[in-house]
């Protein structure tokens, strides 16, 4: 069955069932407006999905019944016996329905014109004989009766018939989505009175008396049955399952532990019971494991479309292949892994395929492919992301990484060809300088890296220039145990995640291998390489001062990605299988650990986690001068913002933050066409105006120009720049005032004094509607205050941040309501809260609304920030507790509400 | 499931006004403290601990009880007062707080105490700010004061926000 069909009938058999139950409470608490709103609710939303899902007869049914329970919910219709005995047969019509679905795949013959009748008349305000129509419902064995025999015209007041036959329109087989009464055909209506002096009979001969050719009616063994699909699943809570997967991991190890034992007594009477057990734990192991594995298609599903849309945009002919698509893989490694992989396909479509000429001229077919090939390995999964483009120049990505400061430029000749491709995967080397056909943001590889480091996978390069690229990824099955070697270091032990240990060196002085020292720092020569070496104990602060270099050591060579180091220990003891717990919440921020666990010997120890020692042990000093403490501090600071650095008129180089920056284009100036004066060029399917950074600025009229590409919705405005130099990591720390309009202050980022540019101005220059006005004349707080900003909108919040910021305030921004409720609720500060009225889940008002009712933000300022404000809008906002409503354009009425508010 | 031991006697001969409730009686030094009984998972003698390098300082380490993962407190250092020099081990109280166990680490434990609230008071201004910080009120005993621990604050230190 069609797995989409097949979800949809598990949920709305749900939903059917708990309808049921909702609607009877309904009866008894007739005023419970939660809960009608939840029935509202549930039944809208199987009327959706059946609509979405084409299924006509059934959409007709719940359309009709949502009709009276919307009329219930505006308190137009009471809550009676009546109506809700409808409603259930309305239900009951349903599962029906459902279950004839899920055996023939297709809805059954006919329509329920009769039902839906009823239940628009009920929505109009008629009344039904009780008697008749809830037979059904009280029945144990339900049969949708549908007939209009249940409509005992003598109980019905024959003015209400009479005015529901006036206003119904004209035949009309398909049900309306009017709300009022329409279907109520006439003739069928009048049909309907006929068999009325006929006692009513709700069975049987139904089918016989029903008027037109109502649906052949489910016989007494076809009636509404459970589903067969909806018992086949069930849904289980993830918790559920996780819980169920720790506990099982410990039962592995204590099954390791009584293996461990068995093994040193022989003969044993427990050897044959425990091997049994050990075979029952295995299983059960595999079992559980196998509930929590999906198809890594799942996470492939957006990319046929994602490519079809690349290649149009950049008119290159692109297959791509799946293959694998059903092998298994956890789902919280499935989750973990989804993005990175969209961001590589979406690069080999971008950069690695050429254009067709190109591809023909270098002898290859028209189409470009890239294939993505997922298989299991040992315990581990491999996806290779293959594509047949031009694959990496190494001089290109050499030239790139001296100019970067990666690696000097004496060193850069000694490196092999695959060594220089690994640059890729480093931190602020952009891609945009390496590939020329600029499309991606430019950052990318290092975060795809660090991701899938993060699940203890690896991710490997191979590329042959003017061949094509391949990357494979290989990631553990499940993260839940992991095999860790016990190693011991100050007295104390700790545990290392085996996937990460390459090998284990013993160093004496009088061995093949010496620990010798570079200017106090400890390296060690290992098959013609240095390794650098980091002392586990120093690491930890374990040393008691001892600043000398032992001599004699283990060293555990770890490899973190394409960084190899060796960490000095004391003693190294055996493997364990370990399920990784996580720390404490006061400990989480110690990041050298990832977690603890209990040993087989009963003692708890911690887990090292190779990313923190990579990262302590100073990798990122090579990315960044500053040194590991900066790095670090770099790292784990959340105000970090990723910046786009460029030059455009004048020498001193110019950023914007990067998450502004929709893309970076290379325009062709043939292509630019002009519009009152104003350039313009095509840019997929609209007019994009360009806005140059210095009115003076003539644009060529050939050759190519780099431009940055903002969007905001259905917009996009591109800011032409000389050249784009580099992509930083740093934090906006404006130093000095601005004293013109289009820029937010002065920086130093990267060691340079850099203009920041504030993007909001020439936005206003491309769309003059885009804000109000553009100069801000900011007030500035004696001390920082701080604000909490929730925008669903990145570029709202990227905007709306830098600009709180630049105007002396502690901003704090979460996209979502909930994020901002649970910060307020936990105890965070502010001195006033900005928030946008539309959005996800909890909206502005509902957010202010509890906001409110905590005593400690009752006074709090809460700005409302919308598009709309109509005066509506404002009634309800001053309703909530807004203490002001500003248009979201308006950042001069934005400056001045929140300084005015604040002090007030 | 507790260790605790079952006397209940308050030592109090004032009539009953208010409310009784219920107190784990600790001591730190010459002081005498109260967890409220709910709060109090387990009382422990000495048990082995991991020593969890860069920690902050009030973390005396993890220990494994009967299973679980509790990550240990010493409340002398959270409280800034020098380490405990008694003769006999050190005892603990294992305390939950947002579905994580915590093992305070103190000088020994005494009888849990059915305390009357008509006896509780505010601090007076002049207390120490270092245990103002970590408790709600002080109850007033016959012989002796007891200072009732707040769990929540006494688990909120330094080390949580230090990024």
């Amino acid at each position: 069955m069609d797995e989409l069909l097949s979800e949809f009938l598990t949920e709305t058999s749900e939903n059917v069932s708990e309808l049921d139950v909702e609607l009877v409470q309904l009866e008894q608490n007739p005023n419970d407006q939660a809960l009608l709103g939840n029935i509202f609710r549930l039944v809208h939303t199987i009327k959706g999905t059946c609509g979405f899902l084409g299924l006509p007869r059934l959409e007709a049914v719940a359309h009709a019944s949502e009709n009276v329970l919307g009329k219930i919910r505006d308190g137009s219709l009471e809550v009676s016996a009546d109506a809700i005995t409808l409603i259930l047969e309305s239900f009951d019509r349903i599962k029906w329905l459902l279950s004839s679905l899920e055996e023939n795949e297709v809805e059954p013959e006919g329509d329920d014109q009769d039902l839906i009748d009823r239940l628009n008349l009920v929505a109009e305000g008629g009344t039904l004989d009780g008697g008749a129509a809830p037979a059904d419902v009280a029945e144990p064995e339900p049969e949708p009766a549908e007939e209009p025999v249940a409509l005992r015209p003598g109980e019905v007041s024959m003015e209400e018939l009479e005015r529901a036959f006036m206003e119904a329109p004209g035949p009309d087989d398909m049900p309306s989505d009017e709300p009022e009464v329409e279907a109520a055909e006439e003739a069928q209506a009048e049909e309907a009175i006929e068999p009325a002096p006929a006692p009513p009979e709700p069975k049987k001969e139904v089918a016989v008396s029903a008027p037109k050719d109502v649906a052949k009616q489910p016989d007494q063994d076809k009636q509404v049955r459970e589903s067969a699909v909806a018992n086949q699943t069930i849904r289980v809570n993830v918790d559920l399952l996780e819980n169920l997967m720790t506990m099982v991991s410990e039962l592995v190890l204590t099954r390791n532990q009584l293996m461990q034992i068995s093994r040193n007594e022989k003969d044993s009477e427990f050897t044959v019971p425990l091997q049994r057990l050990s075979q029952v734990t295995s299983e059960l192991q595999e079992g559980v494991m196998k509930t929590r594995m999906q198809p890594i298609g799942n996470a492939w599903s957006k990319l046929p479309r994602l490519v079809r849309d690349l290649s149009i945009d950049l008119s290159k002919k692109i297959d791509l292949q799946m293959l694998g698509a059903d092998t298994e893989l956890d789902r919280q490694v499935l989750e973990l892994i989804k993005d990175p992989l969209t961001h590589m396909v979406r690069n080999s479509a971008d950069h690695g395929i050429e254009d067709g000429p190109a591809r023909l001229a270098a002898g290859k077919s028209e189409t470009g492919t890239v294939t993505l090939n997922a298989y299991h390995e040992g315990g581990h999964i491999i996806i290779e992301i293959k594509d047949d483009g031009k694959g990496l120049d190494p001089e290109k990505i050499k030239a790139k990484a001296v100019a970067n400061g990666l690696v000097a430029e004496s060193e850069a000749d000694n490196l092999s060809e695959q060594q220089i491709q690994q640059f890729i995967f480093r931190a602020g080397f952009s891609t945009a300088a390496a590939v020329t056909s600029v499309s991606g943001r430019g950052v990318g590889m290092d975060v795809v890296r660090t991701n899938i480091e993060k699940i203890g996978g690896t991710i490997e390069l191979k590329s042959v220039y003017g061949k094509g690229s391949t990357f494979i990824i290989k990631i553990p099955l499940t993260l839940a145990i992991v095999s860790a070697l016990i190693v011991e270091a100050g007295g104390e032990r700790f545990a290392i995640p085996q996937l990460s240990v390459v090998e284990l060196v013993r160093a004496s002085n009088n061995s093949e291998h010496k620990i010798e020292e570079v200017h106090g720092t400890p390296v060690l020569r290992l098959r013609n390489r240095l390794l650098p070496l980091v002392s586990l104990k120093r690491l930890l602060r374990l040393d008691d001062g001892d600043e000398e270099t032992p001599q004699e050591a283990f060293i555990v060579v770890l490899q973190i990605g394409t960084y190899s180091v060796g960490i000095m220990v004391d003693r190294v003891f055996d493997t364990e299988e370990i399920v990784v717990k996580p720390v404490a919440p006061i400990l989480r921020n110690i990041t050298l650990f990832s977690g603890n666990t209990i040993l087989g010997d009963g003692s708890v120890i911690m887990i090292l986690d190779p990313n923190g020692v990579a990262a302590a042990s100073g990798e990122l000093k090579m990315v960044d001068e500053e040194g590991q403490d900066t790095a670090r501090h770099l790292t784990h600071r959340s105000d970090v913002s990723s910046l786009l650095l460029f030059r455009a008129g004048g020498q001193s180089p110019k950023a914007v933050p990067l998450a502004l920056v929709a893309r970076l284009e290379e325009i062709d100036l043939a292509t630019v066409e002009y519009s009152e004066g104003r350039p313009l060029v095509q840019y997929r399917g609209q007019l994009m105006p360009l806005v140059a950074m210095d009115d003076d600025i003539k644009l060529e009229t050939e050759g190519r120009q780099p431009v940055l590409v903002f969007t905001d919705n259905e917009r996009s405005m591109g800011l032409i720049v000389d050249q784009i130099v580099d992509i930083v990591e740093d934090r906006i720390n404006i130093e000095v005032r601005p004293d013109a309009p289009w820029l937010m202050g002065s920086a130093v980022i990267a060691g340079k004094a850099t203009e920041v540019i504030d993007a909001g101005f020439y936005l206003t220059q491309a769309y003059g509607d885009w804000f109000g006005s553009a100069d801000a004349d900011s007030q500035e707080p004696t001390e920082p205050r701080r604000v909490l900003l929730v925008d669903d909108s990145a570029f709202f919040r990227n905007l709306i941040k830098p600009l709180l910021s630049v105007a002396g305030y502690d901003v704090t921004t979460v996209d979502h309501a909930e994020a901002a409720l649970e910060l307020c609720e936990g105890g965070a500060e502010f001195d006033a809260i900005i928030s946008d009225i539309e959005m996800p889940g909890i909206d502005g008002f509902e957010l202010t609304r509890r906001l409110r009712e905590i005593a400690r933000w009752e006074d709090t300022p809460i700005i409302a920030l919308s598009s709309h404000t109509g005066p509506r809008d404002l009634d309800r906002g001053r309703e909530v507790g807004f203490t002001d409503y500003i248009a979201k354009l308006d950042r001069d009425a934005l400056l001045e509400t929140l300084a005015q508010t604040i002090d007030a | 499931m507790s260790d605790l031991p079952a006397t209940q006697s308050t030592g109090q001969s004032v009539v009953t006004l208010g409310e009784l409730k219920q107190f784990v009686s600790i001591m730190i030094g010459k002081q005498l403290f109260g967890i409220p009984v709910l709060q109090v998972h387990d009382v422990l003698g000495s048990q082995r601990i991991t020593r969890i390098p860069l920690s902050p300082k009030e973390v005396a380490g993890s220990l494994n009880l009967r299973g679980r993962i509790v990550t240990a407190i010493n409340i002398r250092s959270r409280l800034n007062m020098p380490p405990y020099e008694g003769e006999h081990e050190g005892m603990s109280v294992v305390v939950e707080d947002q579905g994580e166990l915590y093992s305070l680490m103190v000088d020994s434990v005494g009888e849990v105490l059915s305390l009357d609230e008509a006896m509780f008071e505010q601090h007076p201004a002049t207390l120490d700010g270092n245990i103002r910080e970590v408790s709600t009120g002080i109850y007033r005993l016959d012989k002796s004061l007891l200072v009732v621990f707040d769990v929540r604050s006494l688990l909120r230190f330094q080390g949580e926000e230090a990024a």
